[in-house]
């Protein structure tokens, strides 16, 4: 952990497994990561590479079974959040920590109005009485930029279009003025106009509100538009992470540098194909004893396959998890 | 919504003409006399002007509409004149029974309170067991508890009244002697005596219609809560903070009801044909055995009156559930 301010949120070594009939799956592996105040942390990677699903396991809010956080340390207001009980665990979620989730057409609960969705949460965190939260949560669709607030408390999710629905899930995480704030993937369930709207939303509250967020996304654009920085996974690890503008001029990883090929540009050759990724992420059965992504790396040897990487320091709050030194072109030593 | 309400009351007008006149028609063509159980002493030519008193002799097409203005106009009628005392009907003729040579309304009016009482009790009870099983069921699910609701509900789906129903004469009257086996009809509570052995008469046909209702009903609850509480408005409420009692008891719940009020509404005259044998074997005499001895003995207007007010309360409960379904659904719209 570089200069700066102690770290609102710290993770270390956590590790998660789901219990399948066909064994353990191990989703996410000793990920350790601290998120300092005021900054905005992005999280990239595919599908299943166990971005949402470490954030899940931080509040508690996977099914269990068959998922089980195995160890690791979640360190927020001085409490481990996998050891306190179920009642301090419910006072953080929605009252410190907010979560803002991908699909905003089936996260509402679609028999209760949206006003009493957001003052929920209002008044069992701040202690409000029912004309306050009104107040509140009328206060929190403006600032949203929800038209005609009083009005909309009244209607139900489905009077409203996706993107306004996805600005009544974030008033809600926003709703107890949390330190933390945890969206995952919020916009890629919507259309692009709507998906920049959001985006500009959110940098706008945070600069407002001046929360710390954690973006979890696979839309590298986004997140060279918004991030401090940013943490890169890949399956159930963190294989790369390093300040924004480092990871987009200096990556280290073969998989970050891969992940930056297959951005499409509008410039140059028009007919020129679409980079992508060759291979299927995996589905890691066992804990692993071997780089993850060995198979599909165009500078692995022998040792990838043998060992698992460390994430190995490279100064100025970068590190990668890779025995390949792209930087002098050889493996580092042993 | 009032819109549409009436505009389907207005819609099942036809509906149960209609059903009035397949019903008509087929005891018409049944098979079957009324006078089949008069004694043998009585001379065929008498026989004949018996089923002339009887209106036998006219054909369909006169007998139909004339029932459906009895049905319609007449006893309504009679029925204004019993509430204010005035005097609408004027002496017309009623719907009579071809037996008691009573009023068919009378004789249904004198056997309803038995029927809704056993019938009626049995549902509520049933339904009040059944909710809290498939809850639980749902949310522990493959538990030893969901195992055992699953085994009690399908011993309900599978048993039929008729054997359930002797099987607990035998263990708690005829071998315990716990229970009495015949529902006492006569029996008036007036004091706390009395009332226990109400509820006594009660317990065992009470039980077998709900075993009924509560397997069919905690299945649907059970269902319902599953696919909700797989939902991701679900895991929205916990990452607010909600506590699993209001996770599960407000937001999963009120959800899950949507279908099962249906199926709630829907069952309540299926509880009412369930009940004909229930009432045959514990001996109460109620609607569904006045409706078995009046088939017994080609009673046409009884079993026309009974098996039409059966319907009846199928059409206007299916409307019924149309419209809960529209008040608890707000994505539903109907106008």
């Amino acid at each position: 952990m570089p200069d700066g301010a102690l770290p609102v949120l710290d993770v270390r070594d956590l590790k998660t497994v789901f219990k399948t009939r066909s064994g353990e799956v191990h989703a996410v592996n000793d990920v350790s990561f601290s998120l300092r105040p005021g900054e905005l942390l992005g999280v990239v990677g595919e599908s299943g590479s166990g971005k949402s699903v470490t954030m899940m396991s931080l509040l508690g809010l996977l099914p269990s079974p068959p998922a089980e956080v195995k160890r690791g340390q979640v360190m927020f207001e001085d409490k481990n959040l996998l050891d306190v009980d179920a009642e301090t665990l419910r006072s953080v979620r929605g009252g410190k920590i907010g979560f803002v989730f991908q699909d905003p057409m089936t996260s509402l609960n679609p028999v209760f109005t949206v006003g009493v969705q957001i003052m929920e949460p209002l008044r069992k965190h701040m202690g409000m009485n029912k004309k306050q939260a009104a107040v509140r949560a009328q206060e929190l669709l403006e600032l949203v930029g929800i038209p005609d607030a009083k009005r909309r408390l009244g209607d139900y999710p489905h009077q409203f279009s996706g993107g306004m629905r996805q600005r009544v899930m974030i008033a809600i995480a926003l709703a107890c003025d949390p330190q933390v704030l945890i969206a995952d993937e919020p916009t890629t369930a919507l259309d692009v106009t709507i998906q920049a709207q959001i985006l500009e939303l959110m940098k706008d509250l945070r600069t407002k509100l001046g929360m710390a967020v954690i973006w979890i996304t696979h839309d590298l654009g986004v997140i060279a538009g918004i991030a401090d920085r940013v943490m890169v996974m890949y399956g159930g690890q963190v294989v790369e992470h390093a300040p924004v503008s480092t990871l987009f001029k200096d990556p280290q990883h073969p998989y970050t540098r891969a992940l930056l090929k297959t951005i499409p540009t509008i410039q140059g050759d028009r007919a020129a194909r679409l980079t992508v990724i060759e291979g299927q992420p995996p589905i890691i059965k066992a804990a692993p004893s071997a780089c993850p992504f060995r198979n599909r790396c165009d500078v692995a040897f022998d040792r990838c396959a043998s060992e698992n990487p460390p994430r190995y320091d490279l100064g100025e709050g970068h590190d990668a998890a890779c025995f390949f030194d792209a930087r002098t072109g050889a493996p580092r030593d042993a | 919504m009032l819109i549409y309400t009436i505009r389907r009351l207005l819609i099942s007008i036809p509906t149960l003409l209609f059903i009035a006149f397949v019903i008509f028609m087929l005891l018409e063509l049944a098979p079957g006399d009324p006078m089949a159980q008069m004694p043998l002493t009585i001379p065929p030519e008498v026989k004949e002007k018996m089923r002339l008193a009887l209106g036998l002799g006219e054909p369909w097409w006169v007998r139909f509409p004339l029932w459906l203005k009895q049905f319609f106009i007449v006893e309504p009628q009679y029925w204004i004149d019993n509430a204010f005392g005035t005097n609408f009907a004027d002496g017309a003729q009623r719907i009579i029974s071809f037996q008691s040579r009573s009023p068919v309304f009378d004789v249904i009016a004198e056997r309803m309170p038995q029927t809704l009482w056993v019938v009626g009790m049995s549902y509520v009870v049933g339904v009040l067991i059944a909710l809290p099983i498939g809850i639980i069921s749902a949310y522990r699910q493959y538990s030893v508890f969901d195992q055992a609701g699953t085994f009690v509900s399908m011993i309900g789906f599978s048993v039929p009244p008729f054997f359930s129903g002797v099987l607990l004469i035998v263990i708690f009257s005829v071998q315990l002697k716990w229970l009495p086996s015949i529902y006492d009809t006569t029996h008036v509570v007036t004091d706390w005596d009395s009332f226990v052995f109400q509820l006594r008469q009660m317990i065992m046909p009470v039980m077998v219609l709900a075993l009924q209702t509560t397997a069919q009903v905690s299945r649907y609850m059970r269902a319902s809560m599953l696919d909700n509480l797989g939902q991701d408005y679900v895991r929205t409420a916990r990452a607010k903070g909600m506590s699993e009692s209001v996770v599960v008891l407000k937001h999963v719940l009120r959800n899950s009801m949507i279908p099962v009020i249906t199926v709630i509404a829907l069952g309540i005259p299926s509880i009412f044909g369930g009940a004909i044998i229930t009432e045959q074997i514990f001996k109460v005499n109620g609607l569904g055995q006045l409706l078995i001895i009046a088939l017994q003995g080609s009673d046409i207007p009884m079993v026309m009156t009974i098996t039409f007010l059966l319907a009846v309360l199928i059409v206007m409960m299916n409307l019924i559930a149309d419209v809960l379904y529209g008040i608890l659904d707000p994505r539903i719209r109907y106008d």
